[in-house]
């Protein structure tokens, strides 16, 4: 038994790994969708049992609080999306926006990118994240660009290039970070593995470790979609399939998050470096500031709610720049709020669009008449996203303010003012879309309303009651991450 | 010949600085392609240097990898592009010549400054070849962001690749160089086999990326 529990940590990346071959020559679109589901859910599974039993740190794979939560979250939103996705691609198979042979291309992707997101979360070792995370990205341009249409391959070619620039400049601040270990630790692969740089860190060299941050900073915050490097994320996630923005706002981005999280931790236990804290907080505020303001005049409904993740990615972002227990803790919990939330919403934004046949806000109206479980859906999950009460993110985004107002009041001003106008865009557009006489509706879809109300449940009861032992879970982690 | 294994390779470094240097100002097609070669070649003999006096065999594997891919394989396949879609014209490039090359030298004299004080504990040799090679990675992205043509900005990408492997290379003893040498590969062929395959042009008229620009979903 004990033996075969051993293996879960194995079997996150290799059921992916695996499912994605055989994806790849399986030529029924049905089988496939739920081949796809069942590689989903044994992952999900394996993710689980890491929680009873975590393996010890090897020379290539790690397992710790901080990416643990982050692969239970991964794998369980790979999963509902997989649902989500199941119901998706039928549509567009009829509608003929996609083919079949795209969609065998898209179940193999599809598996490929949860194999690069739990590969990079898993690693032991900075080299070895940083091809998982290219990895991620590129499989990701593939199936943003998977419709054809001159604004996809735009949208793809631009993420593509955008991206590539910032795993450039994350690359060269992870040869900095070996460069820094190298005379303490010695050559090899060791000057590259997470836990032994991070047992020496106090006696590495601080100015090189300060230059290699801001290069990871900007280059895994490209990927992040920080402000002012974020002008591929509304655009991968307006022209691509919707499943697929729903797994790059919901995952993909924390993945990168989690990357700066990792050398922040680094810097943070050299005393001589420079405070991590102030880079991320310009750039997380930056973020949102801007996200906020870009959120009014959005016309497509997809590419707005992009922009609301480059909102909440720069409140995290803003969270860890402050540190400290209670922040981190916020940023933590608003990392797996946003997750789930975004999730949701690009789950009923894709079957909105389906019915409605169009991505354009001004032509969507009046969703609760029409489509009731749809339009309701729709207005519960901006609610929740746009940080109102009962839902979790009212309470990572108080935390945050509220620690915000304690120690740096005068940062709490254009954060408030950054989440208030943010809160007035979305309500403003939601009005439309929900409510007043509804637009046609051409389509007919067969929804599937479950993954999104699990993930709404999960939000609304984290925001009403969260269980002691998550408290503690992150807690630890906050502690890790400083 | 601890000088002379110095000397060499502070040539080849500072060869692809000044083949940086000159491809942000080669407006014909061809030209840019063949000077892209050569930062290749370059590139290649500063690793195969690098192998031999780190006595790091594997490091052969990415000097062939350069040699064999970025200097032959890659430029000779665009080369077909260009032809096929006939664009072997001037080259608009955004800023003029004289301001990106006063750009150009400010960045290469901004990361000398930069990395200089960072690696002092560092041996000279990784000192100059990092700051070298931070100036080739600046260099390129510069070229990205001045030119408007997708096969120019693709070059770009390349350039900015090669310092970074010259980066790689340079640490002694990093590991995982090849395997990121071939991780870029991989990249590269994806996106030249992307625009070969889905013919841009066919979707554009014109592989200048302005004109996608205009195709945006954002505007009605």
């Amino acid at each position: 038994m004990s033996a075969w529990l051993q293996l879960s940590a194995p079997a996150v990346l290799v059921v992916p790994a695996v499912a994605a071959v055989i994806l790849a020559l399986v030529p029924s679109y049905r089988l496939g969708a739920a081949i796809n589901v069942l590689a989903a859910l044994i992952t999900f599974i394996a993710g689980l049992v890491l929680l009873g039993h975590r393996p010890s740190p090897g020379q290539y794979l790690l397992v710790d609080d901080l990416n643990l939560f982050l692969i239970v979250l991964d794998t369980f939103v790979g999963l509902t999306t997989s649902v989500f996705s199941a119901s998706y691609i039928a549509h567009e198979l009829e509608t003929g926006r996609l083919t079949p042979g795209y969609l065998r291309f898209y179940h193999a992707m599809y598996q490929t990118l949860m194999f690069a997101m739990n590969l990079a979360l898993l690693s032991n070792n900075i080299g070895l994240m940083w091809v998982a995370i290219e990895l991620a990205t590129l499989t990701t341009v593939l199936m943003v660009g998977i419709y054809r249409t001159p604004a996809a391959l735009e949208a793809a070619w631009k993420y593509f290039i955008l991206g590539s620039v910032g795993i450039a400049l994350a690359l060269f601040g992870t040869i900095l970070v070996y460069l820094a270990a190298r005379p303490v630790v010695g050559q090899g692969v060791d000057a590259m593995t997470w836990t032994t740089l991070i047992g020496h860190a106090p006696t590495f060299d601080p100015a090189l470790l300060d230059l290699a941050f801001v290069f990871l900073l900007l280059g895994y915050g490209t990927k992040v979609g920080l402000a002012p490097l974020h002008a591929w994320l509304p655009d991968a996630h307006a022209e691509g399939p919707t499943p697929i923005s729903a797994v790059l706002s919901g995952l993909l981005l924390n993945v990168a998050i989690y990357a700066v999280l990792r050398f922040k931790i680094l810097l943070t236990a050299n005393a001589q470096a420079l405070a991590p804290g102030s880079l991320m907080i310009a750039l997380g505020l930056a973020s949102v500031v801007f996200a906020a303001l870009m959120l009014y005049g959005r016309r497509d409904i997809k590419r707005m709610f992009a922009y609301s993740s480059i909102e909440h990615m720069g409140l995290i972002t803003f969270a860890f720049g402050m540190g400290g227990p209670l922040a981190s803790f916020a940023g933590l919990l608003h990392m797996a709020m946003h997750s789930l939330t975004k999730s949701a919403i690009f789950f009923s934004v894709g079957h909105i669009a389906q019915v409605k046949g169009t991505q354009k806000i001004a032509e969507i109206r009046g969703l609760t008449e029409s489509h009731p479980v749809l339009g309701w859906g729709l207005v519960l999950g901006v609610v929740a996203i746009a940080g109102l009460p009962p839902f979790g993110l009212f309470m990572s985004e108080f935390l945050i303010i509220t620690t915000t107002i304690a120690r740096e009041p005068l940062l709490a001003a254009p954060l408030g003012l950054g989440i208030l106008l943010g809160i007035g865009a979305l309500s403003l557009r939601l009005q439309g879309l929900a409510f007043g006489p509804p637009s046609p509706s051409p389509g007919a879809v067969q929804a599937s309303h479950v993954p999104f109300l699990v993930h709404i449940a999960l939000v609304l009861a984290a925001g009403v009651y969260l269980p002691p032992a998550v408290v503690t879970w992150f807690r630890g982690v906050a502690a890790l991450v400083g | 010949m601890q000088g002379l294994s110095y000397d060499v390779a502070h040539l080849l470094a500072g060869l692809l600085v000044l083949l940086s240097l000159m491809l942000l100002y080669q407006d014909r097609m061809y030209a840019l392609l063949r000077f892209f070669a050569a930062h290749a070649l370059v590139l290649a003999l500063a690793v195969a240097w690098q192998a031999y006096i780190q006595d790091a065999p594997h490091l052969y594997i990415t000097a062939l990898i350069a040699l064999v891919f970025k200097a032959v394989i890659i430029p000779g396949a665009l080369h077909r592009i260009v032809q096929r879609l006939g664009i072997h014209k001037t080259i608009e490039t955004v800023v003029g010549v004289g301001p990106t090359i006063m750009l150009g030298i400010a960045l290469i004299a901004l990361s000398i400054l930069v990395m200089r004080p960072v690696t002092e504990q560092a041996d000279v040799l990784t000192r100059e070849d990092l700051a070298f090679a931070l100036s080739v990675l600046l260099l390129g992205l510069l070229m990205m962001v001045t030119r408007r043509n997708a096969v120019s900005q693709i070059v770009g990408f390349m350039s900015l690749e090669n310092g970074l492997i010259l980066a790689a290379t340079g640490a002694k003893g990093m590991p995982f160089v090849v395997e990121i040498s071939i991780a870029f590969s991989v990249v590269i062929a994806f996106i030249v086999i992307g625009i070969f395959l889905f013919r841009i042009r066919e979707r554009f008229d014109t592989v200048d990326v302005a004109a996608l620009d205009r195709s945006r979903g954002e505007r009605p």
